[in-house]
């Protein structure tokens, strides 16, 4: 069930330039799965519009949810200002999640850019705990590749508690020179599946490399969002069938997404 | 206390709507808001077939409101008879269908087919859509389109008809008596303005369709602007909206003369909108101690 309500800041910090972590509390938490995401209502009157932001992490007891995001505006740059004990309008759990199911007894390669990194840390928990409850030659391995512009390689430890991580810098200063893409091939990573999330360019190409390895590829859109919850058809994106709900080659973000598998969509 | 109104022969338990395409076809908010508590849902347009509507970005924030150019997407009438309408059915709140057309035969032959649900107590016709190039808005903007397209319209159904009227015009006085004239039983206004933002780093417009409808808390004086206009001029009942983010904006726009109001883009601020506006309404009546909503409408007097 969806519901707005208000939630407490935990915890913000900044973890890399203009880049903010926090953890709020809230009964969302119960239902929140790694892929879904939330919409924070700023509390300047003059943003009327909800902020969607990815669950990056569910705590354990499942009592808070952490959100990661970078700041770009009046919306965001407000969020960065919250501090522990302030109350915020949120609403959730949204959008359909990764399908976990799917990547049984596979070697899974999780590819991240930027900003897309922070839904892959809730899911490469949630994989390492499936994956430690399935019988042997079921089990997941996991890989991730993870796009940065320098150095300043935010969530990498994360991701490192549940996979091995490959990293790229535009500016060559860890790992590969380049793009992730570029990581991916100077590491000969290879896999079964492939999650990820990240720039527009970024899941073009990653579409193109599940095509030409012939693996499943899962990725995560964005598109500006008015209610986030399906009904003013603001958010979506072309679908290469025609959509169960609404009929034409359109599918919501919100609702059948984000997570949309490649051949589904032309991006 | 008395919260009842009625339009063209039909009661609504309360003057409290939706505005069409922010509330889906009601299913999707029907988890944070009790529909029975509604005076009616208003649905998103819907045409005789499916339309994939306009490219995205279909969304832009503004100061004080929004831009949309969904354009009119929709599943069209066969899925909304099929799925959407027996949804609506099971809740005990007035149906109104808004209907969008590319021509006056579009509109016409999801008149007839809507003729033939009993359940749908009222239509809207949508003359007033921004972001469709042909239909919608060019029916809208000249009186005699509008009387013609009216009159069609009106030949057809069996439901009564609620014109919905552009504010996209020079006169909208004369748009409401055209509309009356040709046999609408029913005004509700404002739709949107039409709107443009650039995005000055991209150097692009920041939507698709390059123009928008603006909608929200920035076009309300607009609204109860036009709509006083409106009931100045004509007898038959008016459906205010545009803007109305709380019950004191639905209050305004009663007092300015509508006799039922559409909650819009409020939605999307608070999925609990509508029924907050609601419960504020019959709060002032409580507390101004008036007895029956009927002495609100049209009662602005001047200073
Ligand atoms: C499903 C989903 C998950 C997301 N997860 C994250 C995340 O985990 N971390 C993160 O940093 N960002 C995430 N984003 C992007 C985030 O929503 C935007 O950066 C944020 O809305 C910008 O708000 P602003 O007021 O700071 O910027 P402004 O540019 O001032 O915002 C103006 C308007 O545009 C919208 N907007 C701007 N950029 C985007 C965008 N990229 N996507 C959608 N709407 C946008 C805003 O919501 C607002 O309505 C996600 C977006 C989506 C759709
Ligand atoms: C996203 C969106 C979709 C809309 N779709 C329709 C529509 O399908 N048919 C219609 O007649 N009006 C449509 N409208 C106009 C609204 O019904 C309403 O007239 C307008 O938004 C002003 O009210 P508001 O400021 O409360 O939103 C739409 C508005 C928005 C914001
Ligand atoms: S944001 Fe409204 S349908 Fe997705």
């Amino acid at each position: 069930m969806k519901r707005k309500e208000e939630a407490v800041v935990l915890s913000q910090r900044e973890i890399s330039s203009g880049i903010y972590d926090m953890w709020i509390e809230t009964k969302l938490a119960e239902q929140a799965k790694a892929g879904q995401f939330i919409v924070l209502y700023p509390k300047d009157r003059s943003l009327l519009m909800p902020r969607p932001i990815s669950i990056c992490e569910v705590d354990g007891y499942k009592r808070s949810i952490r959100i990661v995001y970078r700041v770009v505006g009046d919306g965001t740059r407000e969020f960065a200002t919250y501090q522990e004990g302030d109350v915020i309008d949120i609403m959730g759990v949204l959008g359909n999640g990764y399908n976990l199911k799917a990547a049984k007894g596979k070697k899974v390669l999780l590819i991240g850019g930027g900003i897309g990194i922070p839904p892959l840390v809730e899911l490469a928990r949630e994989m390492a705990l499936m994956s430690s409850k399935l019988m042997i030659g079921n089990t997941i391995e996991i890989v991730s590749a993870l796009g940065y512009r320098d150095s300043d390689t935010f969530l990498r430890t994360d991701l490192e508690a549940y996979s091995r991580v490959y990293v790229a810098t535009e500016d060559g200063s860890t790992g590969a020179r380049g793009t992730v893409m570029d990581a991916i091939e100077d590491f000969d990573i290879k896999a079964d599946m492939i999650f990820a999330c990240g720039p527009l360019p970024m899941l073009r190409s990653v579409k193109q490399l599940a095509l030409e390895w012939d693996v499943p590829a899962y990725l995560s859109l964005e598109e500006h969002m008015a209610c986030g919850i399906g009904a003013c058809l603001g958010c979506v994106v072309k679908t290469t069938q025609p959509d169960a709900h609404s009929h034409v080659n359109n599918a919501r973000i919100c609702t059948e997404g984000p997570v949309f598998e490649a051949r589904e969509v032309e991006i | 206390m008395n919260t009842q109104v009625s339009i063209a022969g039909v009661t609504f338990k309360n003057p409290v709507m939706t505005a069409s395409g922010t509330f889906g076809s009601g299913m999707e908010y029907s988890e944070f808001v009790d529909l029975n508590k509604l005076g009616a849902v208003v649905t998103k347009g819907v045409a005789n077939v499916p339309w994939p509507g306009n490219p995205t970005p279909r969304i832009s924030e503004v100061y004080g409101g929004m831009l949309n150019a969904i354009g009119l997407q929709n599943p069209g009438i066969d899925v909304f008879l099929e799925r959407d309408l027996p949804f609506l059915a099971k809740y005990d709140t007035r149906i109104i269908v808004n209907v969008c057309g590319h021509s006056i035969s579009d509109y016409v032959e999801v008149t007839e087919r809507l003729g033939d649900h009993p359940e749908v107590d009222m239509l809207e016709i949508n003359v007033s859509c921004p972001n469709v190039k042909e239909g919608g808005i060019s029916f809208g903007q000249r009186p005699e389109a509008l009387e013609e397209i009216t009159k069609e319209i009106k030949a057809h159904a069996k439901q009564p008809i609620i014109l919905k009227l552009s504010p996209n015009v020079t006169d909208i006085a004369e748009m409401a008596r055209a509309a009356e004239s040709a046999g609408a039983d029913a005004l509700s206004m404002i739709n949107t303005l039409t709107g443009m933002k650039i995005d000055i780093h991209k150097r692009t417009f920041a939507l698709g369709n390059k123009t928008g409808g603006l909608s929200g808390p920035a076009i309300h004086p607009v609204a109860v602007r036009m709509v006083y206009q409106a009931a100045q001029a004509v007898k038959i009942p008016i459906i205010g909206m545009g803007g109305i983010s709380s019950a004191e904006d639905a209050i305004e726009m009663l007092l300015a003369g509508a006799t039922a109001v559409s909650v819009g883009t409020m939605n999307f601020i608070d999925p609990y909108a509508t029924e907050h506006v609601i419960q504020g309404i019959w709060d002032y009546m409580s507390e101004e101690g008036i007895e029956d909503i009927q002495t609100l409408i049209g009662a602005v007097s001047e200073r």
